[in-house]
């Protein structure tokens, strides 16, 4: 069945009406070397059976493996409730309608996911959600160079702790306006920026990003590194994982005022993690620089009638009125995913949410100290941690995790291509999915493969 | 029919400017331009100290319809803003050659204001673009 409803005679028509042959003609004027021609790669369609089948197939290749891997997407348990609701008809469309006020029903839900997110994080404001925490982070880069009026500096201060993907996504998506992104090193020993390291005389910079937890899972010092950035005239980003932020003072608090914009990956909130996406990012910000805030947001007002409504807000900012000087390209958001992250976020409650970010950190603790309990397992830094942390091991990573992926245990993320100072280095994840008995069978899976590659002095299949 | 003061100079972008005693020149927009915005909710004035080229987007007016760009007339730099607009945006609808005013500028040239409109070229350009 065709989705397009013009029919030949339509086309036509329309083609007579404007004095054109075919429809090739629309596009003489792009030279034949820019146009990609015939995409022989792409296959033929499939059928809805055949299509299903096939993927089918491809998911029971994962082979539901028992998973301790984070850097960024988590598994955590989403009751059933989330996705039954999410998937309604009245919630099941990905994007805010083109005649948005028609839809009380969509807005509200997303007024309350900001109203949510404003709570979780502390800030006064929050959009209707990003594309996911890197392209969050990207936006976030920018509009502080736009709302830090006493700075004119194009650069930002990025710590090599961020997320690495976070800070390639970035760069690709601020490179061309001139931004800089300045690395920062981290502490060997603590795995954080050390507030004490900061450049005394830092020159100008537009803001700081700060990373909570970082990505390796280690607790930043935000206080102090938030009064360093104010105090220097830059604006503070906080990257935050949600979950966390149920335990963790929010960003909205740190030091003396507060984190001006707070972004990150909204995925550990009622998303599954499935291959990577979609997931969605969010973004909030203190008053003062909403109108500088990209994306989407609703508002609750009253009708002339006094009745409560709720509407699009600020849209002066956005593409479709300020075309060239919008304040992103963004004008959509995620629908969908923070439709379950709304329902999921009211499901948890605070409480509920606070029993698995408390359940995430315990469980990481344990998996932790069984595993440095093993012969040449040591936990690589020294600071408190959220949900993850970094282990050095004796033998190869990659090795290893390749061994432990044939036993149907995701090992962790190996940091020897991002971080390949810290030699062989593997970042693991509980998270409160995790039981004693999971915990164990890894242990006893590690212990068991290091040692066999120990003794074959080679690196062996299991 | 909009108001259009006789002693004042305007640009086709709608902009009035208003020469001061002392050399430096009071801009704003004019009835026109507030009228066609509709009610004004922001006014992101010019950051003291800057200096702008003639006809360089400086200001954000706000309203209701619409965020326009305000273009500075001719070229200088800024010395003076309206900051109370941050609270009462309304005052640019109220009082547009008033209270309303956005910013004062130190031209670089002081000549450069003769090249501007006068009221009656001004309100012909008001009258050609309504017909």
């Amino acid at each position: 069945m065709p989705f397009i409803p013009h029919t030949d005679d339509d086309v036509r028509a329309m083609l007579q009406a404007i004095g054109v042959k075919g429809i090739e003609d629309l596009f003489d004027e792009i030279p034949a070397e820019l146009r990609t021609g015939r995409l022989d790669n792409i296959p033929p369609g499939m059928s809805e059976m055949a299509i299903s089948r096939l993927m089918h197939t491809r998911a029971e290749q994962d082979g539901r493996p028992l998973c301790f891997a984070g850097g960024g997407a988590y598994e955590h348990h989403i009751p059933a409730a989330v996705w039954e609701l999410t998937t309604r008809g009245e919630y099941y469309s990905a994007y805010t309608p083109y005649q948005a006020e028609a839809s009380q029903g969509t807005l509200q839900l997303l007024y309350e996911f900001q109203t949510m997110m404003a709570g979780l994080t502390g800030m006064d404001v929050s959009n209707a959600s990003l594309y996911d925490g890197a392209s969050a982070l990207a936006e976030a880069v920018l509009m502080a160079v736009r709302a830090n009026r006493k700075s004119k500096s194009k650069r930002i201060l990025m710590p090599r702790t961020v997320h690495p993907l976070y800070r390639k996504v970035a760069r690709t998506i601020v490179a061309n306006q001139g931004i800089t992104l300045e690395e920062l090193d981290y502490d060997p020993a603590g795995g954080h920026i050390d507030p004490a390291s900061l450049p005394g005389e830092p020159g100008d910079f537009a803001a700081l990003v700060i990373p909570q937890p970082n990505y390796f899972g280690v607790l930043e010092d935000v206080h102090a590194l938030t009064d360093w950035a104010h105090s220097h005239g830059a604006l503070v980003i906080g990257v935050a994982n949600p979950i966390s932020l149920a335990l963790l003072t929010p960003p909205g608090e740190w030091g003396e005022a507060g984190a001006d914009i707070a972004c990150g990956e909204g995925q550990p909130l009622g998303a599954p993690l499935s291959s990577g996406g979609p997931y969605f990012g969010f973004m909030c910000c203190r008053q003062e620089h909403v109108r500088q805030m990209p994306g989407r947001i609703i508002g609750r007002t009253v009708d002339l009638e006094g009745r409560e409504g709720f509407a699009l807000t600020l849209q002066a900012r956005e593409q479709h009125i300020r075309r060239s000087k919008a304040t992103s390209n963004i004008c959509t958001n995620q629908g969908l995913l923070t439709t379950a992250a709304t329902i999921y976020m009211a499901l948890l409650g605070p409480d509920g949410l606070e029993q698995v970010a408390s359940s995430c950190h315990a469980n990481t603790q344990a998996l932790v100290e069984r595993l440095c309990a093993l012969p040449g397992v040591t936990k690589v830094f020294d600071r408190p941690l959220f949900h993850e942390a970094v282990l050095r091991l004796e033998q190869p990573v990659d090795e290893l995790i390749g061994s432990l992926a044939a036993q149907n245990i995701v090992a962790g993320v190996s940091l020897t291509d991002d971080y390949p100072e810290l030699g062989n280095c593997l970042l693991v994840c509980a998270t409160e999915t995790k039981t004693q008995a999971d915990l164990d069978s890894y242990a006893e899976n590690l212990e068991r493969i290091s040692q066999s590659l120990k003794t074959a002095g080679s690196p062996v299949a299991s | 029919m909009s108001n259009v003061p006789g002693e004042l100079k305007y640009t086709k972008s709608h902009e009035w400017v208003r020469i001061n005693e002392d050399g430096t020149l009071t801009i704003g927009i004019t009835d026109h331009a507030q009228d066609l915005l509709g009610d004004m909710v922001y006014i992101e004035p010019p950051e003291v100290g800057r200096t702008l080229d003639s006809g360089e987007d400086c200001a954000v007016v706000e309203s209701v319809k619409a965020a326009s760009d305000v273009y500075s007339p001719i070229a200088g730099e800024i010395v003076e803003s309206n900051e109370s607009l941050a609270d009462s945006p309304e005052v640019v609808n109220k009082d547009p050659y008033g209270e309303g005013w956005l910013f004062k500028l130190k031209p670089s040239d002081a000549g450069a204001v003769n090249a501007l409109l006068d009221a009656d070229a001004y309100n012909e350009l008001v009258e050609s673009e309504e017909h």
